[in-house]
């Protein structure tokens, strides 16, 4: 697991693995957002939470049709089904993989782009810490989503077509963590709530994951 | 007699060239006699006035749009564990007409809540996990066509009906987190002494009883469309092979 964990990670970072490319593209969407509804500060400051979270599902939505299928085409995935380690530790360590090359990264700078929307300031590390913990549920249930269409010749918009309202109950409870300690609220129940979300899918979806690439491998 | 017999497809086509008129007649009367006796034999609501009407057709579909997902659920069950294709082509079968409940609920919703909400739609719990519920739908019926070989696809499609309750389940939940409600709450409930007064819920139940037998009886007729589908594909293929 470690092993795959490394080459998934080493292939990312060397040229053409595309990694730094879903950090442009949060940059980016973030950068919009003040051209799409004006420079106001209070009314970019409403919707910086929600905004954020959007920009941190769609950079990881953008990745998500080569977690496998680059695999399955050079015939690496084959090898990695018949190895000892169990498949359902393969799609949990290319998910890991998948998040620490996306979403760690987008977490660490989600508090610079959020200064930039003029979040509140006691919301920035609510806002870290719940990307920190939700971004994990976000790529494993997108390496679900890639397993089932990885046998499809044009995956990709089915692939968001069916890993978006998955999404639904992480965006809920993340955005609704910042944007309630944007308002001085209390900000832990959905942080809790979106912890046990991230917990569940990382337990059950490996599962999931495997037995849709079984089916696929076939 | 049990349900498993009916995993031969065979056995099956009989059950429902039988059985599918009898349902699709007896919902019809279901439907003419209900709406009828609902439309224009019950009063007006005290508040409400006539708009009360589009409960008959409002909560009927709603309750079968999820119903529609629980068979699809439990035939994706039979299928990942015990391999009846009736199964997957049942469940295959019930996604669109679960998709056409789900869109009947959302728009007589719209159509009831202008009056009496003043708006078309809200952005509340239970129209919003509607709406979720709409989207696992699409997402199910896309893979379905979007797979060829119809073993992978009927395979990858319970595992997504299988993971997608789950999260449908959650979001349902989730949303309740997320703003208020502004639905009332459910119209039926078992153990509720009396859900709505005598002179509405009769016609509701000839209703849903009407709707409950459209939908088996739509479920058999696609069924057994797609298990000649599948009978016509096996015998061109035969054919090719003779040929070859």
């Amino acid at each position: 697991m470690i092993a795959i964990l490394r080459r998934d990670l080493r292939l990312a970072i060397r040229a053409g693995g595309g990694f730094g490319l879903a950090l442009v593209f949060f940059l980016i969407v973030v950068v919009l957002v003040p051209f799409a509804v004006g420079p106001d500060t209070d009314r970019l400051s409403v919707i910086a939470p929600g905004v954020l979270w959007l920009g941190a599902l769609l950079a990881c939505l953008l990745s998500l049709d080569r977690l496998f299928a680059t695999d399955a085409e050079d015939g690496s995935l084959e090898l990695m089904a018949t190895a000892p380690v169990p498949l359902e530790g393969v799609v949990l360590a290319k998910a890991i993989a998948h998040w620490m090359t996306t979403g760690l990264p987008l977490a660490l700078v989600a508090p610079a782009l959020g200064i930039l929307l003029a979040l509140p300031v006691q919301a920035v590390p609510v806002l870290t810490l719940g990307l920190l913990i939700g971004t994990p549920a976000l790529s494993m249930i997108g390496s679900f989503g890639a397993a089932l269409t990885v046998g499809l010749k044009r995956g990709g918009l089915l692939l968001s077509l069916l890993v978006l309202p998955l999404y639904v109950p992480t965006l809920i409870f993340g955005a609704l963590a910042a944007a309630s300690a944007a308002e001085g609220q209390a900000w832990q129940t959905p942080l809790l709530l979106l912890a046990g979300i991230t917990l569940g899918s990382l337990a059950l979806l490996p599962f999931a994951g495997a037995g849709a690439l079984r089916v696929n491998l076939r | 007699m049990s349900l498993w017999e009916f995993a031969n497809p065979r056995r099956f086509m009989a059950f429902t060239d039988r059985w599918m008129p009898v349902a699709l007649v007896l919902s019809a009367i279901c439907l003419v006699v209900g709406l009828i006796w609902g439309f224009f034999f019950t009063p007006d609501d005290f508040r409400q006035g006539s708009t009360v009407k589009i409960i008959y057709l409002h909560v009927p579909s709603a309750m079968m749009a999820i119903n529609a997902w629980v068979m699809m659920l439990v035939a994706s069950l039979i299928w990942l564990i015990r391999r009846h294709h009736v199964s997957a082509l049942a469940a295959r079968a019930a996604a669109p007409v679960g998709v056409t409940f789900t869109l009947i609920a959302l728009f007589t919703g719209a159509i009831w809540g202008q009056p009496m909400w003043g708006t078309w739609w809200a952005w509340e719990p239970r129209l919003t996990s509607f709406l979720i519920l709409f989207l696992f739908y699409l997402g199910y019926v896309a893979l379905w066509e979007a797979i060829e070989d119809p073993d992978t696809a009927a395979d990858l499609t319970s595992i997504l009906c299988l993971v997608g309750s789950v999260f449908a389940l959650l979001s349902r939940y989730a949303v309740n987190f997320w703003n208020q409600g502004l639905h009332q709450g459910a119209t039926l409930s078992l153990d509720a002494e009396e859900n709505i007064s005598d002179v509405f819920y009769f016609p509701l139940l000839v209703c849903i009883a009407g709707f409950i037998l459209l939908f088996v009886g739509l479920v058999f007729m696609r069924t057994r469309t797609e298990i000649r589908a599948r009978r016509l594909h096996a015998l061109e293929l035969r054919e090719r092979m003779r040929d070859a």
